[in-house]
């Protein structure tokens, strides 16, 4: 499958090019949880025989394992979205302090602009918080080069790097040259207590081995090419990094660049030298001011971006006015909300959740996409694994009595999902927490997590049993029931409610993007038709209002679910019984 | 081969073959051996939101975003979402919802709708028929015949425009 032809020229994303660039350093074993705009880079990986790629159970997770295996000898990767990070950050702090042996590569991917997050902060403070060196691409081409270079600098001052992206670098295509595979060091653990066990006595003066490391690693930010003057036309020099270089490239071809690469430390010389070249120094970056504030604090005279810059992402036509220091005049493009799929369980959970008018405190997943109106069915969405435990503070502030639930999704459970209902148990909690369990990693595009029984490669391994696991946890009460079956849904969630327990109910339905059923869609009768539009409250995308103002079916996109024909109180909408028929589908979709 | 920058946005709704119909198109540039830089998010936008797709070749490109006021093509997959970009496009440029109802006159399924745009989009651009094709044999494994044909079908109807 992959060919060990040098120079070969790929179309690679950036996320596919830090794999194919981990697996040429001698990559062995790489971790992580599903995150946007990170996911990829460990699905490709796992598409190397010779790396032992994980899905883990979350990224505090992926990282212990991956830093494990550094100690242990081999060289390793984790990679997470900027949200997944803060899961790691506890380890990845001290991890800074013991070192590690073989290489281990650190991936974050940020997602500047929220195409798929919750928020939109700027992992560049965690080089600075963590004392880490940063190493930024601005494409995929640079996504592979650095990645080796990353391990070769994660062994040379013992520290785990930081390999910061961008969604516009991970998820941006290159024609990029593949190069062979080396073998990665083999270097046993010595047993070493001073360094790796971080009691107090043995982390003081680590310490003051990172201080020292950070004061190596800035004269070897001096030095390094990733920091690359440009010298062109002297009037304009800009100081950027990521993919921010390209858009200033794009819009400013003649004017001089530093360009920062290596990204912390900071190369403070060769700033000041740059600098001292042009006449006016302009700082270019997405998000926060992560280089303007550093500059300021060596005293330079420079021109930054206006402070409404550091909402969304950057765009190549931004540039001449962060230039000029005007204000953000762009007015995003309106975007069509995403929406629940034809067919989807969630949506028959969220039409009862909404009927019986509960404050759901919600959690991260495809689920989410409840919260939109009409369904207007998730009331809260923070961070992963955090529906349990709102619906717990929620409780207890004893506001809103028991007409409250937490929702959380079957991979978010197990990320960090389970901790919330064990602490409801201990702390004797009542209420219901449901799991909606499609089966799946939904929102990230299906990949697999311990409770489906599947390796990253499709391979079978034990299947964690949720009810099970529920049970043991202490629930009063677990039921399962199919989520599509919104009336048994209903009922149990009725009685649950009413009883002094604390009830586990796993809303079971495969996500319909893996099975893809299809049954004939309902037939509308025009004549039975009262304009109530109430089929139209469970927001299905096949179904529409047409400008006689009756209801049109896409055939195309229903499923043939009936969840509009459970809402139909006229028979305007009744069930075509018949066998189902698996989707056709010859896969010519993107 | 000309060497100045091909600036093409892919828009629709998620489900319709955006992002593949710009990958393939980005395959044949990579075989012409031109420099391709294509953007575009995954992952919730997807769920039967905007999708958008830039690409773009030539001999050097910088921004993987297209500048507005810069998109040679707007190859729209859907009538609003291709409306709301029309600011971008330069003076000049084409935009492809003029040729959304072709879809209909030739009974296009939905699902081989990218196929066809492309084979539409082809007649612009420099990029020979055998490396369209291969391209396409690359990025469809499935229905070679069927995506072969509906992709002649785009390259070669009267678009009716005198194009």
């Amino acid at each position: 499958m992959h060919t060990e032809l040098h120079n070969e020229k790929r179309l690679l994303s950036g996320d596919e090019a830090v794999a194919r660039g981990a697996w040429e350093a001698g990559l062995k074993v790489a971790a992580a949880y599903p995150g946007t705009p990170s996911t990829e880079i460990l699905e490709t990986l796992a598409t190397f025989p010779d790396v032992d790629a994980q899905w883990s159970v979350n990224e505090k997770v992926a990282y212990e394992v991956a830093y494990g295996a550094a100690i242990g000898g081999a060289r390793a990767l984790t990679a997470c979205k900027h949200v997944g990070l803060n899961v790691a950050m506890d380890p990845l702090m001290t991890s800074a302090y013991t070192g590690i042996n073989a290489g281990l590569v650190v991936v974050v991917a940020d997602d500047p602009g929220l195409h798929s997050s919750q928020n939109e902060q700027d992992t560049r403070w965690v080089g600075l918080y963590g004392k880490l060196p940063i190493l930024e691409p601005s494409d995929p081409a640079e996504a592979l080069e650095f990645t080796k270079l990353a391990f070769e600098l994660s062994e040379q001052f013992d520290t785990p790097v930081l390999l910061r992206l961008t969604t516009r670098v991970a998820h941006s295509k290159q024609d990029v040259s593949v190069g062979v595979r080396v073998a990665g060091p083999h270097k046993a653990f010595r047993v070493e207590a001073t360094k790796y066990v971080m009691v107090p006595r043995n982390a003081g003066p680590r310490h003051a081995v990172v201080e020292a490391r950070l004061l190596k690693l800035r004269e070897c930010a001096e030095q390094s090419p990733l920091n690359r003057v440009e010298l062109r036309d002297r009037r304009l020099g800009f100081v950027t990094s990521g993919v921010s270089y390209l858009y200033v490239r794009e819009m400013f071809p003649e004017a001089s660049v530093l360009k920062l690469g290596f990204s912390y430390p900071f190369c403070d010389e060769k700033i000041r030298a740059f600098a001292a070249q042009v006449q006016e120094l302009v700082v270019v970056e997405e998000l926060d001011p992560f280089i303007e504030t550093h500059l300021l604090a060596l005293g330079l005279k420079l021109r930054a971006k206006h402070p409404s810059f550091q909402i969304g992402e950057l765009r190549p036509e931004f540039i001449p006015a962060i230039v000029r220091g005007e204000e953000k005049q762009a007015k995003p493009f309106p975007a069509r909300k995403p929406v629940l799929c034809p067919g989807c369980a969630h949506r028959a959970v969220f039409t009862v959740l909404r009927d019986l008018k509960l404050v759901v405190a919600g959690d991260i997943g495809c689920y989410t996409l409840g919260a939109a109106p009409p369904l207007a069915s998730v009331h809260t969405c923070l961070c992963m694994g955090s529906g349990f435990t709102i619906h717990e503070g929620f409780r207890r502030a004893h506001v809103h009595g028991d007409r409250v639930v937490g929702v959380v999704g079957d991979s978010t459970f197990v990320h960090s999902g389970i901790t919330g209902l064990i602490n409801a148990v201990y702390n004797r909690v009542k209420g219901v927490l449901l799991i909606l369990d499609n089966g799946t990693t939904a929102m990230t595009g299906a990949q697999h997590h311990p409770a489906t029984g599947k390796t990253i490669r499709e391979e079978p391994t034990q299947k964690l049993v949720l009810e099970d696991l529920c049970r043991a946890c202490g629930a009063d009460h677990v039921d399962v029931v199919d989520a599509m079956d919104t009336g048994a849904f209903r009922r149990t969630l009725e009685q649950r409610l009413q009883d002094d327990a604390l009830s586990v109910i796993i809303a079971r339905s495969p996500c319909w993007q893996l099975v893809r059923t299809r049954n004939a869609p309902p037939d509308f009768r025009r004549e039975q038709c009262q304009q109530c539009y109430e089929c139209l409250e469970i927001d299905c995308p096949a179904l529409t209002k047409v400008e006689d103002g009756m209801i049109q079916i896409d055939p195309a996109r229903c499923t043939g679910c009936n969840l509009c024909v459970d809402r139909c109180a006229y028979e305007a909408l009744l069930p075509i019984r018949e066998e189902p028929d698996a989707d056709s589908c010859p896969g010519t979709c993107g | 081969m000309e060497t100045r920058t091909h600036n093409i946005l892919f828009c629709g709704v998620g489900g319709q073959g955006v992002l593949k119909a710009a990958e393939i198109c980005g395959l044949a540039a990579l075989r012409a051996g031109l420099h391709v830089r294509k953007a575009e998010v995954h992952g919730m936008s997807q769920r039967g939101g905007s999708v958008e797709s830039h690409l773009r070749f030539g001999a050097e490109v910088f921004a993987p975003l297209i500048p507005a006021g810069q998109v040679d093509f707007i190859v729209s997959f859907d009538r609003t979402e291709g409306e709301k970009f029309r600011d971008v496009l330069k003076p000049g440029g084409v935009h492809f919802n003029r040729y959304l109802p072709l879809l209909r006159r030739h009974g296009i399924d939905p699902r081989f709708e990218n196929t066809f745009l492309l084979g539409v989009l082809s007649r612009f651009l420099p990029l020979s028929r055998e490396i369209w094709l291969a391209a396409l044999a690359q990025g469809f494994v499935r229905a070679p015949e069927e995506n072969r044909r509906i992709f002649l079908l785009g390259a070669e109807t009267d678009l009716g425009d005198g194009t």
